[in-house]
Protein backbone atom coordinates (compact mmCIF):
# COMPACT_ATOMS: atom_id res chain seq x y z
CA UNK A 1 0.00 0.00 0.00
CA UNK A 2 2.93 2.17 0.01
CA UNK A 3 3.45 5.33 -2.95
CA UNK A 4 6.53 4.43 -5.06
CA UNK A 5 7.57 4.77 -8.06
CA UNK A 6 4.97 2.19 -9.00
CA UNK A 7 3.16 5.75 -9.35
CA UNK A 8 5.10 7.65 -11.93
CA UNK A 9 5.43 4.02 -13.89
CA UNK A 10 1.69 4.25 -13.69
CA UNK A 11 1.54 8.02 -14.97
CA UNK A 12 3.89 7.01 -17.99
CA UNK A 13 2.21 4.28 -19.12
CA UNK A 14 -1.04 6.38 -18.91
CA UNK A 15 0.19 9.02 -21.12
CA UNK A 16 1.40 6.35 -23.49
CA UNK A 17 -1.94 4.87 -23.39
CA UNK A 18 -4.04 8.16 -24.16
CA UNK A 19 -1.38 9.23 -26.86
CA UNK A 20 -1.45 5.72 -28.17
CA UNK A 21 -5.36 6.17 -28.46
CA UNK A 22 -5.28 9.75 -29.63
CA UNK A 23 -2.94 9.01 -32.58
CA UNK A 24 -4.21 5.77 -33.63
CA UNK A 25 -7.66 4.55 -32.14
CA UNK A 26 -9.81 7.48 -31.63
CA UNK A 27 -9.75 9.20 -35.20
CA UNK A 28 -10.15 6.19 -37.51
CA UNK A 29 -12.98 4.62 -36.04
CA UNK A 30 -15.06 7.79 -35.21
CA UNK A 31 -14.22 9.00 -39.04
CA UNK A 32 -15.79 5.66 -39.82
CA UNK A 33 -18.67 6.30 -37.67
CA UNK A 34 -18.89 10.00 -39.31
CA UNK A 35 -18.38 8.47 -42.75
CA UNK A 36 -20.91 5.48 -42.39
CA UNK A 37 -23.38 8.60 -40.79
CA UNK A 38 -22.85 10.65 -43.80
CA UNK A 39 -23.53 7.50 -46.56
CA UNK A 40 -26.79 6.77 -44.60
CA UNK A 41 -28.16 10.14 -44.41
CA UNK A 42 -27.51 10.24 -48.65
CA UNK A 43 -29.36 7.54 -48.69
CA UNK A 44 -32.19 7.97 -46.90
CA UNK A 45 -32.08 11.01 -48.80
CA UNK A 46 -32.08 9.62 -51.89
CA UNK A 47 -34.32 6.59 -51.31
CA UNK A 48 -36.94 9.93 -50.52
CA UNK A 49 -36.20 11.76 -53.29
CA UNK A 50 -36.86 8.04 -55.54
CA UNK A 51 -39.94 7.88 -53.45
CA UNK A 52 -41.02 11.41 -54.98
CA UNK A 53 -39.63 10.83 -58.47
CA UNK A 54 -41.47 7.63 -58.37
CA UNK A 55 -45.40 9.53 -57.27
CA UNK A 56 -44.21 12.95 -60.00
CA UNK A 57 -44.13 9.80 -63.04
CA UNK A 58 -46.88 8.32 -61.48
CA UNK A 59 -49.47 11.37 -61.67
CA UNK A 60 -47.78 12.02 -64.75
CA UNK A 61 -48.73 8.64 -66.34
CA UNK A 62 -52.09 9.55 -64.72
CA UNK A 63 -52.51 12.63 -66.81
CA UNK A 64 -51.26 11.08 -69.83
CA UNK A 65 -53.58 8.19 -69.77
CA UNK A 66 -56.48 10.61 -69.20
CA UNK A 67 -55.81 12.83 -71.80
CA UNK A 68 -55.11 9.68 -74.16
CA UNK A 69 -58.68 8.58 -72.82
CA UNK A 70 -59.78 11.69 -74.03
CA UNK A 71 -58.45 11.51 -77.25
CA UNK A 72 -59.62 8.38 -78.21
CA UNK A 73 -63.37 9.24 -77.10
CA UNK A 74 -62.88 12.39 -79.65
CA UNK A 75 -61.39 10.04 -82.07
CA UNK A 76 -64.25 7.66 -81.83
CA UNK A 77 -66.85 9.99 -81.47
CA UNK A 78 -65.16 12.01 -84.79
CA UNK A 79 -65.50 8.41 -86.35
CA UNK A 80 -69.14 7.98 -85.44
CA UNK A 81 -70.37 11.21 -86.58
CA UNK A 82 -68.53 10.87 -89.77
CA UNK A 83 -69.72 7.73 -90.43
CA UNK A 84 -73.37 9.07 -89.83
CA UNK A 85 -72.66 11.54 -92.43
CA UNK A 86 -71.51 9.11 -95.02
CA UNK A 87 -74.49 7.18 -94.69
CA UNK A 88 -76.70 9.99 -95.20
CA UNK A 89 -74.76 10.78 -98.13
CA UNK A 90 -74.72 8.11 -99.73
CA UNK A 91 -78.88 7.68 -99.11
CA UNK A 92 -79.02 11.47 -100.37
CA UNK A 93 -77.16 10.50 -103.56
CA UNK A 94 -78.63 7.27 -103.97
CA UNK A 95 -81.78 9.18 -103.98
CA UNK A 96 -80.73 11.50 -106.48
CA UNK A 97 -79.69 8.89 -108.55
CA UNK A 98 -82.74 6.72 -108.42
CA UNK A 99 -84.61 9.84 -109.25
CA UNK A 100 -82.44 10.34 -112.49
CA UNK A 101 -82.71 6.68 -113.07
CA UNK A 102 -86.88 6.90 -112.66
CA UNK A 103 -86.88 10.07 -114.96
CA UNK A 104 -84.49 8.67 -117.85
CA UNK A 105 -86.79 5.67 -117.99
CA UNK A 106 -89.89 7.39 -118.19
CA UNK A 107 -88.04 9.69 -121.05
CA UNK A 108 -86.99 6.61 -122.67
CA UNK A 109 -90.69 5.29 -122.21
CA UNK A 110 -92.49 8.70 -123.50
CA UNK A 111 -90.03 8.68 -125.95
CA UNK A 112 -91.17 5.02 -127.24
CA UNK A 113 -94.68 5.62 -126.70
CA UNK A 114 -94.19 9.19 -128.86
CA UNK A 115 -91.93 6.37 -131.96
CA UNK A 116 -94.93 3.56 -131.38
CA UNK A 117 -97.32 6.15 -131.98
CA UNK A 118 -95.78 8.14 -134.82
CA UNK A 119 -95.00 4.44 -136.47
CA UNK A 120 -98.95 3.40 -136.29
CA UNK A 121 -99.95 6.59 -137.91
CA UNK A 122 -97.76 6.30 -140.66
CA UNK A 123 -99.24 2.56 -140.67
CA UNK A 124 -103.08 3.93 -140.09
CA UNK A 125 -102.32 6.23 -142.69
CA UNK A 126 -100.68 3.82 -145.41
CA UNK A 127 -103.46 1.49 -144.38
CA UNK A 128 -106.28 4.16 -144.93
CA UNK A 129 -104.39 5.20 -148.23
CA UNK A 130 -104.14 1.28 -149.24
CA UNK A 131 -108.11 0.89 -148.26
CA UNK A 132 -109.17 4.05 -150.27
CA UNK A 133 -107.27 2.79 -153.19
CA UNK A 134 -108.63 -0.34 -153.38
CA UNK A 135 -112.24 1.25 -152.98
CA UNK A 136 -111.06 4.01 -155.71
CA UNK A 137 -109.95 0.89 -157.69
CA UNK A 138 -107.14 3.41 -158.26
CA UNK A 139 -103.57 4.72 -157.08
CA UNK A 140 -104.07 7.50 -154.64
CA UNK A 141 -100.92 9.98 -155.05
CA UNK A 142 -99.74 10.23 -151.85
CA UNK A 143 -97.52 13.08 -152.72
CA UNK A 144 -100.87 14.96 -153.73
CA UNK A 145 -102.57 14.15 -150.45
CA UNK A 146 -99.92 15.22 -148.48
CA UNK A 147 -101.31 17.82 -145.98
CA UNK A 148 -104.65 15.99 -145.77
CA UNK A 149 -103.08 12.30 -144.83
CA UNK A 150 -101.07 14.79 -142.12
CA UNK A 151 -104.18 16.11 -140.94
CA UNK A 152 -105.57 12.60 -140.63
CA UNK A 153 -102.77 11.56 -138.92
CA UNK A 154 -102.48 14.36 -136.77
CA UNK A 155 -105.98 13.73 -135.60
CA UNK A 156 -105.27 9.51 -134.17
CA UNK B 1 -2.55 -22.13 2.36
CA UNK B 2 -3.31 -24.24 4.86
CA UNK B 3 -0.94 -23.64 7.40
CA UNK B 4 -1.62 -19.81 6.82
CA UNK B 5 -3.79 -17.95 9.66
CA UNK B 6 -6.35 -15.85 8.45
CA UNK B 7 -4.49 -12.51 9.19
CA UNK B 8 -2.00 -14.10 7.54
CA UNK B 9 -3.60 -15.27 4.26
CA UNK B 10 -5.54 -11.94 4.31
CA UNK B 11 -2.19 -9.75 4.32
CA UNK B 12 -0.64 -11.70 1.74
CA UNK B 13 -3.59 -11.14 -0.43
CA UNK B 14 -3.40 -7.61 -0.16
CA UNK B 15 1.02 -7.41 -0.76
CA UNK B 16 2.27 -5.98 -3.83
CA UNK B 17 5.20 -7.78 -5.62
CA UNK B 18 7.65 -5.41 -4.69
CA UNK B 19 10.67 -4.86 -6.92
CA UNK B 20 13.24 -2.78 -5.15
CA UNK B 21 17.09 -2.24 -3.65
CA UNK B 22 16.51 -3.29 0.09
CA UNK B 23 19.49 -1.87 2.62
CA UNK B 24 20.16 -5.21 3.57
CA UNK B 25 19.62 -7.10 0.98
CA UNK B 26 19.87 -5.32 -2.16
CA UNK B 27 17.97 -5.36 -5.10
CA UNK B 28 15.05 -7.97 -5.93
CA UNK B 29 11.78 -8.77 -4.71
CA UNK B 30 10.49 -8.17 -1.08
CA UNK B 31 9.52 -11.15 0.59
CA UNK B 32 7.50 -9.79 3.19
CA UNK B 33 5.84 -6.32 4.09
CA UNK B 34 8.75 -4.84 6.20
CA UNK B 35 10.86 -5.62 3.48
CA UNK B 36 8.78 -4.02 1.33
CA UNK B 37 8.19 -0.90 3.70
CA UNK B 38 11.84 -0.67 3.82
CA UNK B 39 12.98 -0.63 0.11
CA UNK B 40 11.24 3.28 0.81
CA UNK B 41 10.02 5.09 -2.32
CA UNK B 42 12.63 3.97 -5.32
CA UNK B 43 10.85 0.51 -5.55
CA UNK B 44 7.87 -0.77 -7.91
CA UNK B 45 5.03 -2.52 -7.67
CA UNK B 46 5.96 -5.23 -10.68
CA UNK B 47 2.29 -6.84 -10.55
CA UNK B 48 0.48 -3.80 -10.96
CA UNK B 49 2.51 -2.51 -13.46
CA UNK B 50 2.64 -5.96 -15.29
CA UNK B 51 -1.40 -5.98 -15.06
CA UNK B 52 -2.44 -2.71 -15.80
CA UNK B 53 -0.18 -2.60 -19.10
CA UNK B 54 -0.38 -5.75 -20.05
CA UNK B 55 -4.55 -5.07 -19.78
CA UNK B 56 -3.84 -1.30 -21.56
CA UNK B 57 -1.83 -2.75 -24.51
CA UNK B 58 -4.72 -5.25 -25.13
CA UNK B 59 -7.08 -2.62 -24.83
CA UNK B 60 -4.93 -0.87 -27.76
CA UNK B 61 -4.93 -3.68 -29.38
CA UNK B 62 -7.65 -4.48 -29.96
CA UNK B 63 -9.11 -1.61 -30.98
CA UNK B 64 -6.04 -1.07 -33.39
CA UNK B 65 -7.25 -4.40 -35.23
CA UNK B 66 -10.48 -2.34 -35.58
CA UNK B 67 -9.26 1.06 -35.92
CA UNK B 68 -7.24 -0.60 -38.84
CA UNK B 69 -9.70 -2.20 -40.87
CA UNK B 70 -12.59 0.25 -39.95
CA UNK B 71 -15.00 1.53 -42.44
CA UNK B 72 -18.02 2.60 -43.39
CA UNK B 73 -19.20 -0.18 -44.71
CA UNK B 74 -21.92 -2.54 -42.38
CA UNK B 75 -19.93 -3.55 -39.41
CA UNK B 76 -18.97 -6.79 -38.27
CA UNK B 77 -19.47 -8.38 -34.78
CA UNK B 78 -16.36 -7.27 -32.93
CA UNK B 79 -16.32 -3.47 -35.04
CA UNK B 80 -19.74 -3.31 -34.15
CA UNK B 81 -19.21 -3.69 -29.91
CA UNK B 82 -15.88 -0.79 -30.18
CA UNK B 83 -18.04 1.56 -32.15
CA UNK B 84 -20.68 0.84 -29.68
CA UNK B 85 -18.20 2.21 -26.88
CA UNK B 86 -17.00 4.79 -28.69
CA UNK B 87 -19.93 6.00 -29.68
CA UNK B 88 -21.23 5.81 -25.90
CA UNK B 89 -18.12 7.65 -24.94
CA UNK B 90 -18.53 10.21 -28.02
CA UNK B 91 -22.16 10.79 -26.41
CA UNK B 92 -20.95 11.39 -23.20
CA UNK B 93 -18.24 13.51 -23.90
CA UNK B 94 -19.86 16.09 -26.21
CA UNK B 95 -22.62 16.16 -23.46
CA UNK B 96 -20.58 17.24 -20.35
CA UNK B 97 -17.28 18.34 -22.40
CA UNK B 98 -18.49 22.36 -23.60
CA UNK B 99 -15.15 23.35 -24.75
CA UNK B 100 -12.80 22.14 -28.12
CA UNK B 101 -10.06 19.85 -27.27
CA UNK B 102 -9.84 16.34 -29.58
CA UNK B 103 -7.29 15.04 -26.44
CA UNK B 104 -10.53 14.49 -24.06
CA UNK B 105 -12.13 11.79 -26.22
CA UNK B 106 -9.47 10.07 -26.09
CA UNK B 107 -8.80 10.23 -22.33
CA UNK B 108 -12.07 9.14 -21.54
CA UNK B 109 -11.96 6.37 -23.81
CA UNK B 110 -8.98 5.15 -22.02
CA UNK B 111 -10.03 5.64 -18.82
CA UNK B 112 -13.36 3.83 -19.40
CA UNK B 113 -11.82 0.70 -21.25
CA UNK B 114 -8.90 0.60 -19.03
CA UNK B 115 -10.22 1.24 -15.77
CA UNK B 116 -13.06 -1.56 -16.90
CA UNK B 117 -10.42 -4.35 -17.93
CA UNK B 118 -8.05 -3.88 -14.41
CA UNK B 119 -11.52 -3.75 -12.63
CA UNK B 120 -12.76 -7.16 -13.92
CA UNK B 121 -9.99 -8.45 -13.31
CA UNK B 122 -11.21 -8.99 -9.45
CA UNK B 123 -13.56 -11.26 -10.79
CA UNK B 124 -11.17 -13.63 -11.10
CA UNK B 125 -11.42 -16.03 -8.25
CA UNK B 126 -8.41 -14.65 -5.57
CA UNK B 127 -6.43 -17.40 -5.79
CA UNK B 128 -6.30 -18.84 -8.96
CA UNK B 129 -3.70 -16.02 -10.04
CA UNK B 130 -1.33 -15.73 -6.69
CA UNK B 131 -1.77 -19.90 -7.28
CA UNK B 132 0.15 -19.66 -10.49
CA UNK B 133 2.77 -17.12 -9.63
CA UNK B 134 3.69 -19.23 -6.45
CA UNK B 135 4.24 -22.49 -8.82
CA UNK B 136 7.21 -20.14 -10.71
CA UNK B 137 8.23 -19.04 -7.13
CA UNK B 138 6.71 -15.89 -7.46
CA UNK B 139 5.81 -14.76 -3.72
CA UNK B 140 3.15 -12.12 -4.01
CA UNK B 141 0.66 -11.40 -6.87
CA UNK B 142 -1.99 -8.88 -6.44
CA UNK B 143 -3.53 -9.05 -10.04
CA UNK B 144 -6.73 -5.96 -9.62
CA UNK B 145 -4.55 -2.82 -10.39
CA UNK B 146 -7.04 -0.33 -9.28
CA UNK B 147 -6.75 -1.43 -6.07
CA UNK B 148 -3.18 -0.32 -5.87
CA UNK B 149 -3.16 3.93 -4.65
CA UNK B 150 -0.22 4.13 -7.06
CA UNK B 151 -2.43 3.36 -9.90
CA UNK B 152 -5.18 5.29 -9.03
CA UNK B 153 -2.86 8.40 -8.28
CA UNK B 154 -0.65 7.71 -11.26
CA UNK B 155 -4.08 8.35 -13.06
CA UNK B 156 -5.98 11.04 -11.01
CA UNK B 157 -2.99 12.96 -10.78
CA UNK B 158 -1.72 12.86 -14.50
CA UNK B 159 -5.70 14.31 -15.00
CA UNK B 160 -5.18 16.47 -12.40
CA UNK B 161 -1.48 17.57 -13.97
CA UNK B 162 -3.83 18.09 -17.57
CA UNK B 163 -6.66 20.07 -15.89
CA UNK B 164 -4.01 23.05 -14.33
CA UNK B 165 -2.56 22.94 -18.04
CA UNK B 166 -5.50 23.93 -19.36
CA UNK B 167 -6.71 26.00 -17.13
CA UNK B 168 -3.61 28.06 -17.43
CA UNK B 169 -3.56 27.74 -20.89
CA UNK B 170 -7.16 28.56 -21.53
CA UNK B 171 -7.75 31.96 -18.71
CA UNK B 172 -3.84 32.71 -18.69
CA UNK B 173 -2.44 32.28 -15.26
CA UNK B 174 -3.65 35.42 -14.10
CA UNK B 175 -7.36 34.03 -15.06
CA UNK B 176 -6.51 30.62 -12.84
CA UNK B 177 -4.96 32.47 -9.98
CA UNK B 178 -8.70 34.83 -10.18
CA UNK B 179 -10.60 32.05 -10.23
CA UNK B 180 -8.97 30.89 -6.79
CA UNK B 181 -8.03 33.93 -4.91
CA UNK B 182 -11.14 36.22 -5.97
CA UNK B 183 -14.25 33.65 -5.11
CA UNK B 184 -15.97 32.97 -3.50
CA UNK B 185 -15.77 35.91 -1.24
CA UNK B 186 -15.08 39.25 -2.11
CA UNK B 187 -11.17 40.22 -3.14
CA UNK B 188 -9.69 42.04 0.29
CA UNK B 189 -10.79 37.98 1.60
CA UNK B 190 -8.48 36.74 -0.71
CA UNK B 191 -6.69 34.07 1.97
CA UNK B 192 -9.66 32.59 2.96
CA UNK B 193 -10.26 32.67 -1.19
CA UNK B 194 -7.18 30.64 -1.69
CA UNK B 195 -7.79 28.19 0.90
CA UNK B 196 -11.05 26.90 0.42
CA UNK B 197 -10.23 26.77 -3.86
CA UNK B 198 -7.20 25.09 -2.73
CA UNK B 199 -8.70 22.69 -0.52
CA UNK B 200 -11.35 22.27 -3.42
CA UNK B 201 -8.92 21.68 -6.23
CA UNK B 202 -6.71 19.14 -4.80
CA UNK B 203 -9.52 17.41 -3.34
CA UNK B 204 -10.47 16.51 -6.99
CA UNK B 205 -7.60 14.50 -8.13
CA UNK B 206 -7.48 12.74 -4.27
CA UNK B 207 -11.11 11.76 -4.32
CA UNK B 208 -11.24 10.86 -7.77
CA UNK B 209 -8.14 8.21 -6.98
CA UNK B 210 -9.03 7.34 -3.70
CA UNK B 211 -13.17 6.64 -4.95
CA UNK B 212 -11.79 4.00 -7.46
CA UNK B 213 -9.65 2.61 -5.34
CA UNK B 214 -11.52 2.20 -1.98
CA UNK B 215 -14.69 0.65 -4.03
CA UNK B 216 -11.87 -1.92 -5.36
CA UNK B 217 -10.06 -2.05 -2.49
CA UNK B 218 -13.33 -3.23 -0.68
CA UNK B 219 -14.57 -5.47 -3.19
CA UNK B 220 -11.46 -7.13 -3.21
CA UNK B 221 -11.47 -7.54 0.47
CA UNK B 222 -14.76 -9.03 0.18
CA UNK B 223 -13.36 -11.75 -1.85
CA UNK B 224 -10.48 -12.58 0.13
CA UNK B 225 -13.08 -12.98 3.32
CA UNK B 226 -15.33 -15.14 1.24
CA UNK B 227 -12.62 -17.34 0.22
CA UNK B 228 -11.53 -17.74 3.49
CA UNK B 229 -14.98 -19.85 4.09
CA UNK B 230 -13.53 -22.27 1.41
CA UNK B 231 -11.23 -23.83 4.25
CA UNK B 232 -13.34 -24.13 6.72
CA UNK B 233 -15.43 -27.23 5.55
CA UNK B 234 -18.29 -28.20 3.18
CA UNK B 235 -20.82 -26.57 3.94
CA UNK B 236 -19.03 -23.21 4.55
CA UNK B 237 -17.11 -23.78 1.22
CA UNK B 238 -21.11 -24.75 -0.45
CA UNK B 239 -22.10 -20.88 1.74
CA UNK B 240 -18.87 -19.49 0.54
CA UNK B 241 -19.35 -20.30 -3.55
CA UNK B 242 -23.23 -19.11 -3.00
CA UNK B 243 -21.32 -15.51 -1.74
CA UNK B 244 -19.03 -15.27 -3.71
CA UNK B 245 -20.66 -15.64 -7.15
CA UNK B 246 -23.73 -13.35 -6.10
CA UNK B 247 -20.94 -10.70 -4.90
CA UNK B 248 -19.20 -11.19 -8.45
CA UNK B 249 -22.83 -10.30 -9.81
CA UNK B 250 -22.85 -7.35 -7.40
CA UNK B 251 -19.46 -6.16 -8.43
CA UNK B 252 -20.27 -6.49 -11.55
CA UNK B 253 -22.46 -3.26 -11.19
CA UNK B 254 -19.20 -1.39 -9.61
CA UNK B 255 -16.87 -2.28 -11.78
CA UNK B 256 -18.26 -0.68 -14.59
CA UNK B 257 -19.99 2.13 -12.51
CA UNK B 258 -16.44 3.06 -10.83
CA UNK B 259 -15.15 3.09 -14.53
CA UNK B 260 -18.04 5.14 -15.50
CA UNK B 261 -17.54 7.64 -12.71
CA UNK B 262 -13.58 8.23 -12.92
CA UNK B 263 -14.27 9.07 -16.60
CA UNK B 264 -17.53 11.18 -16.24
CA UNK B 265 -15.73 13.25 -13.80
CA UNK B 266 -12.49 13.22 -15.53
CA UNK B 267 -14.50 14.89 -18.36
CA UNK B 268 -16.33 17.69 -15.96
CA UNK B 269 -12.63 18.45 -14.50
CA UNK B 270 -11.31 19.00 -17.37
CA UNK B 271 -14.51 20.92 -18.71
CA UNK B 272 -14.48 23.13 -15.48
CA UNK B 273 -10.87 24.15 -16.67
CA UNK B 274 -11.47 24.84 -20.11
CA UNK B 275 -14.85 27.19 -19.23
CA UNK B 276 -14.71 30.57 -17.60
CA UNK B 277 -16.80 31.28 -14.06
Amino acid sequence: MNINLTLIGQSIAFAVFVWFCLKYVWPPILNALEARRTRIADGLAAAAQGLRAKEEAQSQIEEELQATKEQAREIISNAQRRAGEIVDEAKSDARVEGGKLIDAAKAEIDQQIHQAREALRGEVVALAVSGAEQVLMREVDTAAHEEALGKLAAQL
Amino acid sequence: MAAQTPSEYIQHHLQNLVLGVHPEHGLGFAHSAAEARAMGFWAIHVDTMLWSVGLGALFLWLFRKVAVTATSEVPGGFQNFVETIIEFIDDNVRGTFTGKNDLVAPIALTLFVWIFLMNTMDLVPVDWIPWLASLVGVPYMKVVATTDPNATFGMSLSVFALTIYYSIKVKGAGGFFGELAFQPFPKFLFPVNLFLEGISLISKPVSLSLRLFGNLYAGEMIFILIALLYSGGFWWGLAGGALQWGWAVFHLLIVTLQAFIFMILTIVYLDMAHSHH
